[in-house]
């Protein structure tokens, strides 16, 4: 299941149709222009007041953005051509991206400090719009893993762009990170270990397990049954019940404490990854060795080629797509995992995430949101790319 | 026909389903199991609302939402493998990949500035993740059916509506139910969380115990869920075999 790769049949294309698709993309378009476009608070908290896209932007911009957003809503239903229409969804979001940097800046009141301008419920569905457009281009488009990850980089240095040119300085969103700026990059960090650090643990226990269980029949579908049971643990259980274990074990086991071992906080969290990091490992690495042709082997073994060597030399790379494939489903779901860690002082973009809840500020939540969603979506980008290069030539 | 032989692993679950009812019913009979767990004669039975209650409020949420979802995604996997639907195709699979990427626990939160706190929020997200993995699994069913078999339906003069309801669903409901139960297990997991955004459920006991560093119900509120979660999943990939029995297809295992 490759995100953007796995294009249906193509229907004949008719001389001239109106694009079903292509209504629906401009109809949510309209819907988008009709509301709020930006949201003005008064605070922080405060409730906010709606603002149409003519009130949020002085009358020029207003009109560019208008114009450019009704292009776009005009080719999704004319345009067949996918790279055309790539171009018009690409046109409606960076209207609706510099749109909104503008409107923050043109709102912000000189006196008010609090002020807080954040985009309204209009952008969002515009952008919501315009990505639907971009991703079925994308998908007619058929890129290769080259062009996903070029396209990728695109998205990521225009992103940065934004940011670093002070085009959104404005948005309540910049604003609510630039007063904990040093603490997002701490918990930033601190996601990343927990993810990828309990990935790499997952990785050095599972494929020997995995080739283990491939091995010895027997032990087979008891590990995958008890993988299976932890699996299925919602992840604010599993993080409770391992507090209890690693608490006996700081207070009780001399040395475990210095190691930074504790009941709560970052360990729980992790070895809680981990165990869930555990099944697609473990189970995709059997199903990949299992994949693996008798004659293939066989032919290794002719070669005089040891078990050992033939693990690492035949067997192991042969069934390399399909452990990645378990790679990327760790991945992605402990980038989001992670984020849960924060109700058991585990730190990580979680933190925001429930102090913004706790304090019924949105940008607070989107700060902690935003982060682990980009994330993953970048992961399963770049490992779905892997995957493929790493399958190609192989039965 | 031929019985089944009970198995050791049906007289465990339903041990534990005994069990887990017996502590719901009665939990002040195991306080003394739960009391190594306290400090400072802190209460080791959850005291701030009945555990039945919260049993039920959480289960009731993951039903709604998770049939609300079944309904709508197994619909519109209808939708998009007609021929009616079919420019739909290619976006959605997209969607459905890209969608899955998002973590619940994000979609949870986001479901709050738009729809404010309490039982809302909580259902709204579990709704939206939950269409991911049965519009998949649907989709996938209704995809993959053997051609001769929808041929030879149609050969028989049943028209499309009948080969829907009387060839094609039935042989894709293994996998429907593969979907359900993936939906059902996330929300259990996500519904906990949402006790972070005020619904009423099982993510109480554990926040409780949380704030007031009292262990007891931080194990009691996660071995509930914990066990709710497996029994639920294990009735699920029971009804599928019986199900894949039932129209002949091999059984689906996903590993």
């Amino acid at each position: 299941m490759t995100m953007l790769a796995d294009a249906g049949p193509d229907e004949p294309a008719a001389s001239w149709r109106i694009d079903r698709l292509g209504v629906v993309i401009a109809l949510l378009l309209v819907v988008a222009l009709a509301l709020p476009f930006a949201t003005f608070r008064a605070t922080r908290i405060a409730s906010g007041t709606g603002l149409l896209l003519h009130e949020a932007l002085p009358a020029p911009a207003a009109a560019a953005a208008a114009a450019a957003l009704v292009a776009a809503l005009a080719g999704a239903v004319t345009l067949r051509r996918p790279a055309l229409r790539l171009a018009a969804g690409v046109l409606a979001l960076v209207a609706l991206a510099l749109g909104v940097g503008a409107a923050a800046a043109f709102l912000t009141p000189a006196d008010n400090p609090y002020a807080r301008i954040a985009p309204g419920s209009g952008f969002w569905v515009g952008v919501f719009a315009a990505a639907m457009l971009v991703t079925d281009a994308m998908v007619r488009l058929r890129l290769g893993p080259a062009g996903r990850l070029i396209a990728l980089a695109m998205t990521a240095a225009l992103i940065a762009a934004l940011l670093a040119s002070g085009a959104w300085s404005r948005l309540s969103l910049l604003a609510e990170y630039r007063s904990r700026a040093d603490v997002f990059w701490r918990e930033a960090n601190t996601h990343v270990i927990l993810a990828a650090g309990s990935l790499a643990a997952a990785v050095a226990v599972g494929l020997p397990l995995g080739i283990l269980a491939h091995r010895v029949r027997r032990l087979r579908d008891p590990m995958i049954n008890v993988l299976n049971v932890i699996q299925t643990i919602p992840s604010m259980a599993l993080f409770g019940i391992l507090i209890a274990p690693l608490g006996w074990i700081a207070a009780n086991v001399p040395g475990a404490h210095a190691l930074g071992i504790r009941g709560i906080g970052m360990a729980p969290a992790f070895l809680a990854l981990f165990l869930y990091s555990l099944l697609p490992m473990v189970a995709n690495t059997i199903v990949g060795l299992n994949g693996v042709s008798r004659a293939v082997v066989d032919a290794a073994r002719g070669m005089g080629l040891t078990g050992l060597q033939r693990l690492f030399q035949v067997e192991m790379p042969l069934a390399l797509p399909v452990i990645l494939t378990g790679i990327r489903i760790v991945l992605v779901q402990n980038i989001g995992l992670a984020t849960v860690a924060a109700l058991i002082g585990g730190g990580g973009f979680g933190v925001f995430l429930f102090q913004g809840l706790g304090q019924t500020a949105t940008d607070l939540i989107l700060l902690g949101a935003l982060p682990p969603v980009a994330l993953a979506f970048a992961a399963a980008v770049v490992l779905d790319a892997v995957i493929e290069i790493s399958g190609r030539g192989k039965p | 026909m031929i019985r089944d032989t009970i198995r050791p692993g049906t007289i465990l679950r339903v041990l534990v389903l005994v069990a887990l009812i017996a502590f719901l019913v009665a939990p002040e009979r195991f306080a003394g199991l739960l009391a190594p767990l306290t400090t400072n004669n802190a209460p080791p039975i959850y005291n701030q609302g009945s555990l039945v209650d919260l049993t039920l409020s959480h289960l009731f949420t993951v039903a709604i939402s998770t049939l609300a979802a079944a309904v709508v995604a197994v619909s519109l996997a209808v939708f998009v493998t007609r021929p009616a639907g079919r420019e739909f195709l290619a976006l959605s699979r997209a969607v459905v990949n890209i969608g899955q990427t998002f973590p619940p626990v994000a979609v949870l939160a986001l479901s709050v500035p738009a729809m404010g706190f309490g039982e809302a929020p909580t259902r709204m997200a579990l709704f939206l993740y939950g269409l991911l993995p049965i519009f998949e699994n649907t989709l996938v069913g209704l995809s993959t059916l053997p051609p001769a078999v929808v041929e030879a339906a149609s050969a028989m003069g049943m028209t499309g509506r009948q080969r829907l309801l009387k060839v094609e669903l039935p042989l894709a409901m293994p996998l429907i139910l593969e979907g359900l139960r993936l939906s059902a297990v996330i929300g259990l997991a996500t519904a906990t969380i949402g006790s972070t955004v005020a619904a009423k459920g099982l993510g109480e006991v554990i926040i409780a115990g949380l704030l007031s560093n009292n262990l007891a119900f931080i194990v009691q509120g996660g071995v509930i869920t914990g066990v709710l979660a497996v029994l639920i999943s294990d009735g699920f990939q029971a009804v599928a075999r019986q199900a894949a029995k039932k129209s002949g297809t091999r059984p689906q295992t996903e590993t």
